[in-house]
């Protein structure tokens, strides 16, 4: 077991192409980080660089104390689990597993026995004398877990383990791999652009785009507090409403003001952000996560501030209700492929916005009245409230944005 | 009426109560359809088969007899079959030794190419190294040389070296004009097994030597099967190579050749020794046939 030192990694291709920028990042001894976001933005390469696969353009990075950038993949004591399970097909699921232990010379006694029990943690026993083309999507990836378990290695790295099963078994499988690897305490870099999996797995969650690394934070406080507009979008589902507007000074207070209404800055919030008033006067990007809305018959403050639209489309989950909301607000131009929102999810949205308005996202009481074509209103949560800068994208707030730092 | 029955009547013609299969009339009228090409196949298939029925019988047939009757004779007539032919030849030690000497040269000249050629095709096809594709389209290109321009040109180099008139010389012969096509099978054979499954090798600690042997090999083995079972025709049936090459290093197919005569043949010789040497590869080809496996990827990549 160790940690692994991302030190100024930089992975550019022959054309220029910058796959990975400038990545600094500490992981822990027994660990499990995930690395999400959209595709293209680098994180696959980033663990492909970890497992020896891909070569590193420049900076450093260590794996325990060793610096392993020339380090052969084979000599890393290292296990991966590939998206595509990459079972060896001529091989039984016994072979399968065994595979690196014969490779290490692992007495023939002592294979067996890991062997065994790697199949029985998994539940794989039935099965050690079939040949993979005779196993289930579900079967094949618990035996490319096997393969990686077995050999006991310092770090595990998953390219997106899960994306070739369906959703139930998706579920199931998750929670299996998080038990098994806070039993084994084995160091794990887990790369996903399921946000789900990120916010359900992971100690810490890396979220890059672009080849950048935007944040990296425990679930709770990326989702708490994004430190820029792209976190701030592609964390939560449905992700979080973003519009323009101004602070303002309203005598000795401040109120964000959107346009068409104005929301007023609790002390308490001031208090959290102070950095805030220096903004007074100046342009701003404001965010509400949909369940900081509500109906004000439902709400837990009815005096609370509220956005005035017309209900686009009501979604009815039996929990919750999702409201879509046409505003007229500002809204904030953020490539739908960015936000962490499954393409088929936002289709229905975007078909539903009027004008081509992003429409105000609100998970609602499921008790609540509203229905589709009328106006409705919604209550602000206005002590959860959200703040970018606008020019840089930056949140607003006096804690440094938490990047790269060990947790 | 429910779905189950409309079902069964899209495959029925109306009138019909017999749901799943076909009428009888529409069978009928399939087989007769059918029959054209069939009975044009019987007709082929058989035309393809006298020549070698024919080589057989003759050399069943007594040397005394071969001048008078022709072996179709035989099928009427099964006294005339006799196996002395065969033990003559079996008991000639010049046709054994040529026998041998075919072995050696064509064992020799298969496995060669195959293990340099899937080492090359690995290469070319898993590797990363300057001018790799250039490389390989050389190879493709040496594809259309022919044998016969390099005859002369390796008969005085071999002199020189010493190997004219060994079997080394003629396998090494044989591996030169075989690899190309090797390497061109076997790359365009392994570049279709995923990538994922030699990195999924390298990080279980496996070296490329490793890879090749225990991921590779294995899975490339239909393609190998059948780059065997060719080249192995190939050398065995060659006449052209041995002749040039060769003086006293006689294959079965220059020892059948020389027994020619001018004025008549010694047929009791030659049909067997032809039919000896028609049934081992023949053989050959069906060892390697069960190798022949469809969808041995299966399984690995999702």
């Amino acid at each position: 077991m160790a940690n692994v030192t991302f030190d100024g990694i930089w992975k550019v291709y022959g054309d220029d192409t910058v796959a990975v920028r400038d990545l600094s990042l500490d992981i822990g001894d027994g660990e499990f980080v995930v690395l999400v976001g959209p595709s293209g933005c680098g994180k696959t390469t980033a663990l492909r660089m970890v497992a020896g696969l891909e070569e590193i353009t420049s900076g450093e990075l260590r794996i325990g104390d060793r610096t392993v950038n020339e380090v052969p993949a084979k000599d890393r004591d290292i296990a991966m689990v590939f998206q595509s399970y990459a079972l060896y097909p001529h091989l039984t699921v016994f072979e399968n597993i065994a595979f690196g232990l014969r490779l290490q010379k692992v007495e023939k006694a002592e294979v067996e026995k890991r062997v065994t029990d790697a199949a029985r943690v998994l539940g794989l026993e039935p099965y050690l004398r079939r040949k993979p083309r005779a196993l289930s999507g579900g079967q094949r990836q618990r035996v490319a877990m096997g393969r990686a378990i077995v050999r006991r290695p310092r770090v595990f790295l998953m390219d997106e383990p899960l994306s070739n099963l369906d959703a139930k078994l998706r579920v199931q499988t998750r929670a299996e791999i998080s038990r098994l690897q806070s039993d084994l305490g084995v160091t794990t870099i887990y790369v996903t652009h399921d946000q789900v999996e990120a916010m359900t797995m992971g100690d810490r969650v890396a979220v890059m785009r672009k080849g950048v690394l935007q944040q990296v934070a425990a679930p709770q406080v990326l989702y708490d507090e994004p430190a820029n507009l792209f976190v701030a979008g592609f964390i939560g589902s449905p992700s979080m409403n973003l519009f323009r507007g101004t602070i303002a000074q309203d005598g000795d207070a401040l109120v964000a003001d959107l346009g068409e209404a104005r929301l007023p800055l609790s002390a308490a919030t001031l208090e959290r952000r102070p950095a805030l008033r220096a903004h007074a006067g100046r342009e701003v990007v404001v965010g509400i996560r949909p369940e900081d809305l509500e109906d004000p018959a439902h709400a837990r403050d009815p005096d609370a501030p509220r956005l005035r639209g017309r209900v686009v489309l009501r979604e009815a989950l039996g929990s919750e209700i999702v409201a879509h909301l046409a505003t007229g607000l500002r809204d904030v131009d953020i490539d739908p492929e960015e936000r962490g929102v499954d393409p088929q999810e936002a289709g229905i949205a975007e078909g539903a916005a009027v004008s081509g308005e992003t429409p105000l996202v609100a998970r609602i009481s499921p008790r609540s009245g509203i229905s589709e074509g009328e106006d409705a209103e919604l209550a602000v949560d206005v002590s959860a409230l959200h703040f970018f800068d606008p020019g840089n994208g930056l949140g607003i707030s006096d804690a440094e944005p938490v990047i790269g730092a060990s947790a | 009426m429910t779905t189950t029955e409309a079902s069964g009547l899209a495959t029925a013609p109306p009138g019909t109560r017999e749901g799943a299969r076909p009428a009888v009339g529409a069978r009928i009228t399939r087989m007769l359809t059918r029959a054209p090409i069939a009975i044009l196949l019987a007709v082929i298939g058989i035309a393809w088969l006298v020549p070698t029925v024919g080589l057989l019988l003759t050399s069943l047939l007594l040397p005394s007899e071969i001048q008078s009757t022709g072996w179709w004779h035989t099928i009427t007539d099964t006294g005339l079959l006799s196996l002395e032919n065969y033990r003559r030849v079996l008991d000639d030690g010049a046709i054994t030794s040529s026998l041998w000497t075919t072995v050696w040269i064509s064992v020799g000249g298969t496995l060669l190419p195959i293990i340099v050629g899937a080492l090359a095709a690995y290469a070319f096809a898993f590797l990363e190294f300057p001018g790799r594709d250039w490389l390989f389209i050389i190879v493709v290109g040496l594809l259309v040389v022919p044998i016969q321009m390099a005859l002369i040109p390796i008969f005085s180099l071999y002199n020189d070296l010493g190997i004219f008139d060994t079997i080394i010389g003629l396998i090494l012969f044989h591996t030169a004009f075989g690899l190309p096509f090797a390497i061109f099978l076997l790359r365009n054979f392994f570049v279709g097994i995923p990538r994922e499954l030699l990195e999924a090798a390298r990080i279980d600690g496996a070296s490329e030597l490793r890879i090749f042997v225990r991921v590779i090999l294995p899975l490339g083995l239909p393609a190998i099967a059948s780059l065997a079972i060719f080249q192995f025709l190939w050398t065995w049936n060659d006449l052209l190579i041995a002749l040039t090459l060769g003086r006293d290093t006689q294959p079965i197919t220059v020892a059948i050749f020389s027994q020619l005569r001018q004025f008549g043949s010694n047929i009791e010789i030659i049909a067997p020794a032809a039919f000896i040497s028609l049934v081992i590869p023949l053989a050959v080809f069906f060892a390697f046939q069960r190798y022949f496996v469809q969808g041995l990827l299966a399984g690995s990549v999702k």
